[in-house]
């Protein structure tokens, strides 16, 4: 059909662009295999699968007896447990939500009443306020007192006096069982 | 947009290079840097190591992040890399056989210069700065070994210390200085891994001077010839890059099998054990890249005669190229010391089945055989060599005895000879 | 040519460099080959006598043998559920890490974040419990020895009379593939010791094997994603090699 000088210069024609082909090729295998070289080394660093197993805690709430309040560590803070007296539940629940610095009616932040489940960190710069131990001081709420910069908590962990601007954290967590929560 | 977004960033590379001209730089050293156009794959190993140093370093720094230097801590810091960091066994496996690569990597590349006379003028201070890379590898590999805290890890570590108790009157205080204490213990790790995290960067400092040393005359090459012009060279890209690059790919397929398949082939089974330093593994031995040095060090029954051998086998490289007295580069053209060359390598490799073996019976003979030739082969048959050896005649250059085809080329031996001597 | 050859060769002895550690064979015999599921390229942990094999180690070598590195959660490796991992643990009673408000050290259930405890609070107590001898850690062992699986196989299965004139110290036994033939640790399995729940025969071979299996789960976890991602790479690695080969030549086509 063609005469050869044109297979001659088709010929070197597609060398070149056989050429183009392989370096485009091996280009793009060194790419992928650079970066997929490189994804163990970030991934290393993503929490590890001992933090990971302590990043849930689950808590037996049947030894706490109503009135008392419990502590239990969480990705390495306190969650203040309290099993609220009907007293306190009623003082959380009767009080004016849009007078809070940070409104919340105490139904949002919790699940079963009898129970309030609180990261206990300050939210102004993160001390531990007191009230969780018997004969600590609980602030004119009732509720919690960081004795660092004058905070005061409501028996919903919400802010009502003093520097901090947000209520105490509610974390993740869910019924199990009938008295077993799982945080995290 | 689009038109003038290329337009901007070459702008920017431009103000930089004309302050900084590092792409000026790049466009020499590896565009048009001069390479012989014979080089043979032998010639791959220099950039294989690089590239390992690079690995090492990063593979490093990530398990650093998540090891605790302390000898109560070290070895379940390293369990807890191997099971719970995500990638952690493919890190700490990949250092581990990287080391082992790494070492064979620059012991071919180091017998590559032996063969072809790669440290004869005018590259002999290229070469000194090898075996300062060498010596530097050693020294943190050893340290490095003695991180996980196995019983090899301590044990190694205490009788590689109590070596520098062989010298006379300050020895003893000198172990102990160096041990930080009465025995290998918490501060001996401590300042081990802060000097294995430390040594790297001084590799790499050398490296690079080990570089400009090698740009300043270009490689040597299989004929062991100077390039008397642009016929007997290749620019370095594409021709090597694309060479060195297909090279990786075969040592990659190497290294991911050991990593992958065989990951703790090289090492000792000793080293999972938790060291205990009330109880001697029965057979100490340490990595296959260190077991010539051993086997020289166990075969002399003097103590310090042994330590003066043993690092003296490594010493003794810096003298190489005054050594060899032969005018001729390359074993191509050098009939009898190619085999007096292979020799070197059986040698070596019956130092290493020493080292790996307890010294008893033949083991103990073979080894004082090998260390007194390894000696000979320096200090003798080199120096020698040179004078009684009568070479083949030489090519007249690079480019006829590579375009023409086959091999040996009728040349005037004394033509392409080194100058200069 | 002599080069040619020569260079293949030192570059295949340096591949086999070691080889050359020939570990000296004392007189103790050579380790009988066993078929391990996780043997080869595609080996993979048989995850019903790993089960078995944690059985085993539960009611016969926990008695004396800890095993650190492992924490009930990995146990779901094995294919226990969440639910059974969570039982198993609750099952122990573990010191927790702090102390309580009196200062004093409790016990409480096992959570599956907890390490599975050992027998023995520290190696003193462990040795005076054990004649002197120390108890081995077992969660290493099968990568702490020479031949590995087969080693840990063969000790168990080793047990034999000692040969005549053998001097046997007191209060040792004899073991084929024990270096030296004497080992502190009586013989720890006999047939029926332990009943399988899915029915499996526990003959001393058979409860062996299984908790040989456990142990190197417990030794290398990631032995199967390792040769998973491995098969991978290689693959990809061999299709790099043939691409870069062919561009080289493509390349290099005009230079000479």
């Amino acid at each position: 059909m063609a005469n050869l000088a044109d297979q001659h210069v088709t010929g070197a024609h597609n060398g070149e662009t056989r050429r183009d082909f392989l370096i485009l090729t091996a280009t793009a295998i060194g790419g992928v295999g650079v970066a997929a070289a490189i994804w163990p080394f970030i991934g290393s660093l993503s929490p590890s699968r001992d933090t990971l197993a302590l990043s849930t805690t689950e808590v037996d709430l049947a030894p706490v007896q109503v009135g008392q309040r419990l502590t239990v560590a969480w990705r390495g803070k306190p969650v203040f447990i309290d099993h609220r007296t009907p007293e306190e539940i009623k003082a959380a629940q009767d009080v004016d939500v849009s007078s809070l610095r940070d409104p919340q009616p105490d139904s949002a932040r919790v699940k079963k009443p009898e129970w309030l489940v609180i990261v206990g960190v300050c939210t102004h710069l993160g001390c531990i306020p007191l009230g969780q131990k018997t004969g600590d001081d609980r602030g004119p709420f009732g509720g919690w007192f960081c004795p660092c910069h004058g905070s005061i908590y409501d028996t919903s962990g919400r802010i009502r006096q003093g520097p901090a601007p947000a209520n105490l954290v509610v974390p993740p967590y869910e019924y199990t069982g009938e008295t077993v929560i799982k945080i995290g | 947009m689009a038109e003038t977004r290329p337009g901007a960033a070459s702008r920017i590379i431009r103000w930089i290079d004309h302050r900084l001209p590092f792409v000026a730089m790049l466009q020499h050293e590896l565009y048009e840097y001069p390479t012989p156009r014979n080089l043979s794959y032998w010639w791959n190993f220099g950039s294989l190591a690089g590239i390992m140093l690079v690995v090492m370093i990063v593979t490093g720094i990530v398990l650093a992040m998540q090891y605790t230097p302390h000898a109560d801590l070290a070895f379940d810091s390293v369990e807890r890399i191997m099971r719970d960091v995500d990638y952690g066994w493919m890190l700490r496996y990949a250092h581990m056989n990287g080391a082992s690569m790494f070492f064979a990597i620059v012991y071919i590349h180091l017998f590559r210069g032996l063969y072809y006379g790669s440290y004869k003028q005018p590259r002999e201070l290229l070469w000194i700065l090898g075996v300062i890379i060498l010596i530097l590898m050693i020294m943190t590999a050893f340290m490095g070994y003695v991180l996980p805290w196995g019983q090899m890890s301590y044990w190694a570590a205490t009788v590689i210390t109590n070596l520098f108790s062989a010298i006379p009157v300050v020895g003893q205080g000198i172990v102990t200085f160096l041990w930080g204490g009465f025995t290998v213990g918490n501060p001996t790790l401590n300042r081990f891994y802060a000097l294995h995290y430390l040594l790297p960067f001084v590799i790499l400092g050398v490296v690079l001077l080990h570089l400009i040393a090698l740009h300043r005359f270009g490689s040597n090459n299989p004929l062991g010839i100077d390039m008397k012009g642009p016929q007997d060279t290749l620019p370095f890209h594409p021709y090597f890059t694309i060479k060195d690059l297909f090279g990786l790919t075969v040592f990659l397929l190497v290294y991911a099998f050991f990593v992958f398949y065989a990951p703790n082939f090289l090492g000792s089974a000793d080293n999972y054990i938790p060291a205990n330093p009330m109880q001697t593994p029965n057979h100490i031995v340490p990595e296959w890249y260190l077991l010539p040095y051993y086997a020289i060090l166990r075969s002399v029954p003097n103590k310090l005669l042994g330590v003066i051998l043993a690092f003296g086998s490594i010493f003794l490289m810096f003298l190489v190229p005054w050594l060899d007295t032969s005018p001729v580069r390359s074993a191509r053209f050098r009939p009898i010391y190619k085999w007096v060359f292979w020799l070197l390598v059986i040698d070596v490799a019956a130092l290493a089945w020493v080292g790996a073996n307890p010294p008893e019976g033949l083991v103990v003979t073979v080894g004082q055989l090998a260390t007194f030739y390894y000696f000979v082969h320096f200090l003798i048959l080199l120096p020698l060599l040179g004078k009684i050896e009568r070479p083949r005649p030489l090519p007249l250059s690079i480019a006829t005895a590579v375009l023409q085809s086959g091999g040996a080329q009728i040349g005037r031996a004394g033509a392409s000879t080194i100058a200069n001597r | 040519m002599p080069n040619r050859i020569c260079s293949a060769a030192v570059l295949g002895l340096f591949l086999c460099a070691p080889i050359l550690n020939a570990r000296a064979a004392d007189e103790t015999p050579s380790l009988p080959q066993q078929e391990w599921s996780f043997d080869g390229v595609f080996g993979t942990y048989d995850r019903a006598s790993a089960q078995r094999g944690f059985q085993v180690y539960k009611e016969v070598c926990s008695a004396c043998h800890p095993v650190r590195h492992l924490y009930f959660r990995d146990l779901a490796d094995l294919g226990y559920s969440e639910d059974e991992v969570k039982a198993i643990a609750s099952s122990y009673q573990v010191t927790n890490e702090q102390p309580n408000d009196q200062g004093e050290m409790y016990q409480r259930p096992g959570r599956p974040s907890d390490r599975i405890p050992g027998p023995f609070p520290n190696d003193q107590a462990a040795r005076a419990a054990n004649n002197g001898a120390l108890p081995p850690d077992l969660s290493m062992i099968v990568k702490a020895r020479e031949g590995g699986p087969d080693y840990v196989y063969g000790i168990l299965t080793g047990y034999k009379e000692p040969p005549a004139g053998f001097n046997l110290l007191a209060g040792m036994q004899y073991n084929v593939y024990f270096p030296g033939h004497q080992i502190a640790m009586p013989p720890p399995l006999s047939d029926g010791a332990v009943t399988f729940a899915d029915g499996t025969p526990s003959t001393v071979p058979q409860m062996a094997h299984d908790v040989v299996t456990f142990l190197t789960w417990a030794a290398e976890p990631n032995l199967e994603p390792r040769h998973r991602t491995g098969f991978k790479v290689l693959l990809f690695l061999l299709v790099a090699v043939g691409v870069f080969y062919a561009a080289k030549r493509k390349i290099w086509a005009t230079a000479h």
